[in-house]
């Protein structure tokens, strides 16, 4: 055990199962880098040096360096999962997307419902997400609920360097496509990570607090957040449970109903946009299977409704953050019934 | 000035760098004695309650509740009444926090392997400056060295303390021979060799305990004392349900529902044991380990191993920690235990002694061992 940035748990999570398992390949643009320029080889990794060393170690013909056309390579990733590799595709930002969704919504995700179950497609999608970075509006976007409204995708969100690399183990040996978020904030976030393999079950959440008087649900990124609005509420006699999904699809219910059942409130903190989200999905389900319980109206804690902004100013107060989450607590614990 | 003595936060673990005063449980002016509960602690990883170190009269709070402060800087003062105010202001005025013990930092717990055999075994050291006859503490059925967590560094104050993952738990290997207790015995005796002390004092909890009395069996020239907790060997069943829901459980809830098992107050069951548990569980290979380990000494609610003939060992001095609350082990098996055996019993305690009264049992340790070395 070594402390581990949630970039190389990821990337000892994807070098673990090529070892292991000879199917897997890594595939997108500029993953190993340098092609063609003498002395330049494995150049960028990925363009934020996640799969750096995968190329000398396993060589070209496992780690790809595809053209830039997503609809191409995802294509690909979907039709050599479909017949027998396990392709582990980067899709640099989530924002690029749009132009494969045909690949992912209407392909890779239908196969198995479309041929009877007799078809797998062991797809991982690897892809970037989230403000903070100053990248704009076409780099910076969360659009897992896009993902999550899909059946026959998986969603998988990692909050800290130990969940990404169970996670990833899990996603890769996982017989349905897989779409892995990784907040590019979170690359240099150092833990505790095992040298071991070890997977995380995937539709089984995390509680990361307990405490009796709300329950706070949170995803990725959001997660080390309400961790550290409820150490803080803790020491002023609040107590708040901290509840991590880790995957969207499939999404563990059980737990967070269970936990609105003690606490009677509700706080959902999401970095996506306000509507049909995460936020919007997670008050229905507990409007919808838990309303005699709740004591206060729900919360949610999300980005607004506008594009991610350019300036650094407006970015900054455009992403959820502690003092928000903390707000709303507060606001769900002193209402009166 | 000499009268007066500094209160200062715990660290408990290596990660640990800061705590927060969660609360105070006694008042300024107050008459405390050690192992008496003072404060409510919580760290990034646990929380529990702080016993004093120390017996006194509490002459001053330093950190107030909500405090989040380094581990070894002030928390109160105790001072006999004689020693004016001033002299107390002037001591927290002065009092400086100790340079943060880091891994090369003599006294400071460090993390060590021993590979033999294909197998490694990863223990924790501290204390490893002292002298004194070192000792070795071996966790219970799927535990880890984190369980000593309260007692590394109170007994490496005086002598060399190895903290052992037992083959199969924590971050030692997981691939076992057979799981029985020769072979888990068998490794905790190579450590024994590699720490190179002519005699080391075991304390072994549950299964760990009955490590420690099969290697006074089987090496008992190298063994100065045992002590078991909660010891397997002295009595025929174990609480299955414990066994088979260690095993079985995948989920939190099925995790914490064990995990109180364990101990008097399920309150203590933190998130993040659970999650310690979980994550263990999760690694390659600790399922079957744990399985395996479960069938050569835990079977179908049966211990294995039994050591009533014990008096043979009779020059080795020998104790046993049990807590009346105990849910997994019957506490009466410390009844039928030959004479020469030191028993403590602990009220309010279940099965985790060294964890639940944790400044008690370091106290009885510290005392059993200076008699130990005396008797030789």
């Amino acid at each position: 055990m070594s402390k581990k940035s949630y970039r190389d748990a990821i990337r000892e999570a994807i070098a673990s199962e090529m070892r292991r398992d000879p199917r897997v390949i890594v595939m997108g643009e500029d993953n190993a880098g340098g092609a063609g320029a003498p002395g330049e080889r494995d150049a960028w990794g990925g363009v934020l040096g996640v799969t750096k060393g995968l190329q000398p170690e396993f060589g070209a013909e496992r780690v790809l360096d595809t053209p830039i056309t997503e609809s191409a390579f995802i294509g690909a990733a979907a039709g050599a999962a479909a017949t027998g590799l396990r392709p582990v595709a980067e899709l640099m930002f989530v924002d690029f997307m749009g132009v494969c969704f045909d690949q992912i919504f209407n392909q890779a995700a239908k196969f198995r419902y479309m041929f009877g179950g007799k078809a797998v497609t062991p797809l991982v999608i690897r892809t970037m997400y989230g403000a903070g970075f100053r990248a704009a509006s076409q780099h910076s976007q969360c659009l897992y609920p896009l993902f999550t409204h899909i059946p026959g995708l998986k969603v998988v969100l990692p909050s800290s360097p130990y969940e990404a690399k169970g996670l990833m183990i899990q996603s890769i040996r996982d017989d349905d496509p897989v779409i892995f978020f990784e907040h590019k904030l979170m690359y240099d976030e150092t833990a505790d990570v095992p040298d071991e393999s070890y997977t995380i079950p995937f539709g089984e959440a995390n509680v990361t607090r307990e405490g009796k008087d709300a329950t706070v649900v949170a995803f990725g990124r959001m997660v080390s957040f309400a961790n550290q609005v409820a150490d803080e509420l803790k020491r002023e006699g609040v107590g708040v449970t901290v509840i991590d999904p880790r995957t969207t699809s499939p999404l563990d219910t059980e737990t967070i109903l269970d936990s609105v059942a003690e606490t009677g409130r509700l706080v959902v903190v999401d970095e996506s946009h306000p509507r049909c989200s995460m936020a919007a999905d997670i008050a229905r389900l507990v409007a919808e299977e838990a309303f005699s319980d709740l004591k206060a109206p729900i919360k949610t804690v999300t980005a607004p409704h506008t594009p991610v902004p350019f300036s650094p100013a407006l970015e900054d107060i455009y992403i959820p953050n502690p003092a928000k989450i903390r707000d709303a607590v507060l606001a769900v614990t002193r209402h009166a019934r | 000035m000499s009268d007066i003595q500094p209160i200062v936060m715990p660290k408990w673990g290596l990660a640990m760098e800061e705590g927060a005063l969660t609360s105070w449980l006694v008042q300024s002016g107050s008459q405390i004695e050690k192992g008496q509960e003072i404060a409510e602690i919580e760290t990034s990883k646990l929380a529990n309650v702080f016993e004093s170190p120390a017996s006194g009269t509490l002459r001053r709070l330093v950190a107030k509740k909500g405090d989040v402060v380094p581990v070894g800087a002030l928390l109160a003062v105790l001072a006999p009444l004689s020693v004016s105010d001033a002299d107390i202001d002037s001591f927290v005025a002065s009092f400086v926090v100790e340079a943060h013990t880091d891994e090369d930092a003599a006294g400071a717990t460090v993390e060590r392997k021993l590979e033999h055999g294909g197998r490694t075994l990863v223990f924790k050291a501290a204390g490893l400056q002292n002298d004194a006859t070192p000792v070795v503490l071996i966790h219970g059925f799927g535990g880890d060295s984190d369980n000593w967590l309260f007692n590394i560094d109170e007994l490496a104050k005086s002598r060399p303390v190895y903290a052992v993952d037992l083959p199969g738990h924590g971050k030692s290997s997981k691939t076992l021979a057979s799981g029985d207790l020769g072979e888990l015995a068998k490794a905790i005796a190579d450590l024994i060799d590699e720490i190179g002390a002519a005699k080391v004092h075991l304390v072994g909890h549950s299964l760990g305990g009955a490590v420690a009395f099969q290697i006074l069996r089987d090496r008992p020239e190298r063994v100065a004392s045992v002590v078991g907790i909660a010891p397997i060997g002295f009595d025929e069943r174990v609480n299955g349900d414990f066994v088979e829901g260690f095993i079985a459980a995948q989920k939190r809830k099925e995790v914490k529902a064990t995990l109180q098992l364990l101990l008097s107050d399920p309150d203590l069951v933190s998130p993040q044991m659970i999650e310690g548990v979980l994550r263990f569980k999760r690694l390659e290979g600790a399922r079957e380990a744990l399985q395996a380990i479960a069938e050569k000494n835990l079977s179908a609610g049966r211990q294995t191993a039994s050591f009533h003939d014990l008096a043979g060992e009779e020059r080795v001095p020998v104790m046993v920690v049990w807590g009346e609350r105990d849910a997994i082990l019957d506490p009466r098996a410390a009844q039928r235990l030959p004479p020469f055996v030191e028993v403590v019993r602990l009220e309010n305690v279940g099965h985790m002694p060294h964890l639940e009264a944790a400044s008690t049992v370091n106290s009885k340790l510290a005392a059993f061992f200076e008699g130990a070395e005396r008797r030789r």
